[in-house]
């Protein structure tokens, strides 16, 4: 694929920037990178934040669009740290823990491009939290497995199941007592 | 203060050992980045939300022996003055971002400083491990056990799909960041890095000049590290880096043998040069003399310069900086003052070398 600056030599950086929803893709040489400031080869200026907020760009300079949704969407806000995904996008930084959450919905994409493809973490789990968060797993299943059993009236089983969901939540309770 | 014990207070006890493999890789470092749940980070929060971070590591940590890292010490970025900050980014103990912004900063410093975690910097926490030469499996051991250490007390901010949630999201995930510090002179000289670096970049690592990002690679030192951290476990993402840095070292070896057979008298040539500029200059810039100190430690370690210690170099990169420059001189300098005290310092430390034959 050329270059779409200098439409001369091959492009050897491919990016997409989004802009309210929209995907827009770019396809450059290491030249004319070189020549944006973004990227240089070999002394690796490449600054991942000048990247970073050219992919979260939502705030649709490009575009001044009316459409409702879109404005929602640019104006989406973190409830626990008041970050709008827009601040999101100009800084480059999460506001606090929850807005991994709050932006859910849009991150797939950005971590993706951030790291090589993936989105998914596969590596350590916290010993101790680690230890809770497979409880609240467990609880998770038993819930769904108690609403069938309910539905399906079957009230031995579902009494038993009810108890093991409250003797976990127990222990979860337990140990949020010896942390604090 | 002689200039032989402000040497010994000044470079991190760490720096005395050597490590493997320490004639091409100065340091190995693995940090994790890590969040407390239920405290905004510090991007966006104030001094008053921060505060319970510093407090919480010196209620659980400060003051308590770790089994690899002995007694721990919290230093309050308030209570340090610039100088004092400036000389721990020199010494790569904490970044530059936490000495300028002290909003509840500090920093959590084992007694040989091979480990440091700093405190409400761009998260929370950086778990860091530093050491001599080629270690980044020890690197990584080490880090974790620290963090087992502190989440043992701590409530980390953690999601099961996205890992270890960090402020930057090229962080979260693992929170990992490898990195060695490499000497890489004859692969410059040969030209042969340039050619390289690409094909490092499309691995999925980074290079660097030793300060971090945007500076320039100064007396022939790179940094190397791994640039994402979201779908490779730990050890993975080590094993890239420590792969990519092996071959290097095979290929900078094979570069100074290279050098030393088809170019022998151009290389001591430029290595006597250099030896001779910085034994008898009165000024010296920090560019220059990071570059001489480079073509010095090329020459010690491939054995045509005999009697000078091969730390010469990691001492004198930190030593020659404005911070230590300033607290070796007890004032502040100008410019022009810091370069004549360098060329000083420098000239200094090589006659120390020959008068005892080393420091120990
Ligand atoms: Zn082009
Ligand atoms: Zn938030």
């Amino acid at each position: 694929m050329l270059c779409q600056e200098c439409q001369e030599r091959e492009a050897t950086l491919h990016f997409t920037k989004i802009i309210n929803g929209e995907k827009t893709e770019f396809h450059i040489c290491d030249v004319c990178a070189k020549e944006r400031g973004d990227y240089t080869p070999g002394s690796n200026s490449f600054s991942i934040h000048q990247l970073l907020s050219g992919l979260l760009d939502t705030a649709g300079q490009q575009k001044p669009s009316r459409e409702i949704g879109a404005q929602q969407r640019a104006e989406k806000q973190c409830p626990s740290c008041g970050m709008t995904y827009r601040q999101f996008a100009e800084i480059g930084r999460f506001g606090c823990a929850d807005c991994y959450e709050s932006f859910d919905e849009k991150l797939d994409p950005v971590l993706r491009r951030i790291h090589g493809g993936n989105a998914q973490h596969t590596g350590k789990v916290p010993k101790r939290k680690g230890k809770d968060l497979h409880v609240y797993k467990q609880i998770e299943d038993l819930k769904q497995k108690l609403q069938q059993l309910i539905a399906e009236e079957e009230f031995e089983a579902a009494a038993t199941t009810r108890d093991e969901i409250r003797s976990l939540e127990h222990s979860l309770k337990g140990k949020g007592g010896e942390s604090s | 203060m002689t200039l032989h014990s402000f040497i010994q207070n000044a470079t991190s006890p760490w720096m005395k050992n050597e490590g493997p493999d320490s004639d091409i890789v100065i340091s190995s470092r693995v940090r994790l980045a890590r969040n407390l749940e239920g405290i905004t980070f510090p991007i966006i929060a104030n001094e008053e939300e921060l505060s319970p971070v510093p407090e919480k590591v010196e209620a659980h940590f400060a003051g308590h022996s770790h089994k690899r890292f002995g007694e721990l010490s919290l230093i309050k970025m308030n209570d340090l003055t610039d100088n004092e900050k400036r000389i721990l980014v020199e010494k790569h103990l904490i970044s530059p971002n936490l000495s300028g912004k002290s909003k509840a900063g500090a920093v959590l410093l084992s007694e040989d400083e091979s480990l440091s975690v700093m405190v409400n910097e761009e998260d929370h926490f950086r778990i860091q491990c530093l050491l001599p030469g080629f270690q980044l499996q020890e690197g990584l051991k080490y880090a974790n056990d620290m963090d087992d250490w502190m989440e043992e007390k701590l409530d980390f901010a953690y999601d099961q799909r996205r890992g270890y949630l960090t402020s930057c999201p090229t962080n979260v995930g693992t929170g990992l960041r490898s990195s060695v510090m490499m000497h890489l002179p004859a692969l410059v000289m040969t030209n042969q890095l340039n050619r390289i670096l690409p094909a490092i970049n499309q691995l999925g690592l980074v290079v660097r000049g030793i300060y971090g990002e945007g500076s320039e690679a100064l007396g022939n030192l790179f940094q190397l590290s791994n640039q994402t951290t979201l779908g490779e476990s730990e050890s993975e993402i080590v094993e890239d880096l420590r792969s990519v840095v092996s071959q290097l070292v095979e290929r900078e070896r094979a570069a100074r043998e290279q050098l030393l057979t088809q170019s022998t008298n151009i290389v001591e040539d430029r290595i006597y040069r250099s030896l001779g500029i910085l034994s008898y200059s009165r000024r010296m810039e920090s560019k220059e003399a990071m570059q001489r100190l480079s073509d010095i430690r090329l020459g010690i370690d491939t054995g045509i310069i005999k009697g000078i210690d091969a730390k010469i170099l990691n001492e004198l990169m930190v030593l020659t900086q404005p911070g230590f420059l300033q607290h070796y001189a007890g004032e502040a300098l100008t410019a022009e003052q810091r370069d004549q005290r360098r060329a000083t310092l420098i000239r200094e430390r090589l006659t120390l070398e020959e008068h005892d034959g080393g420091v120990e």
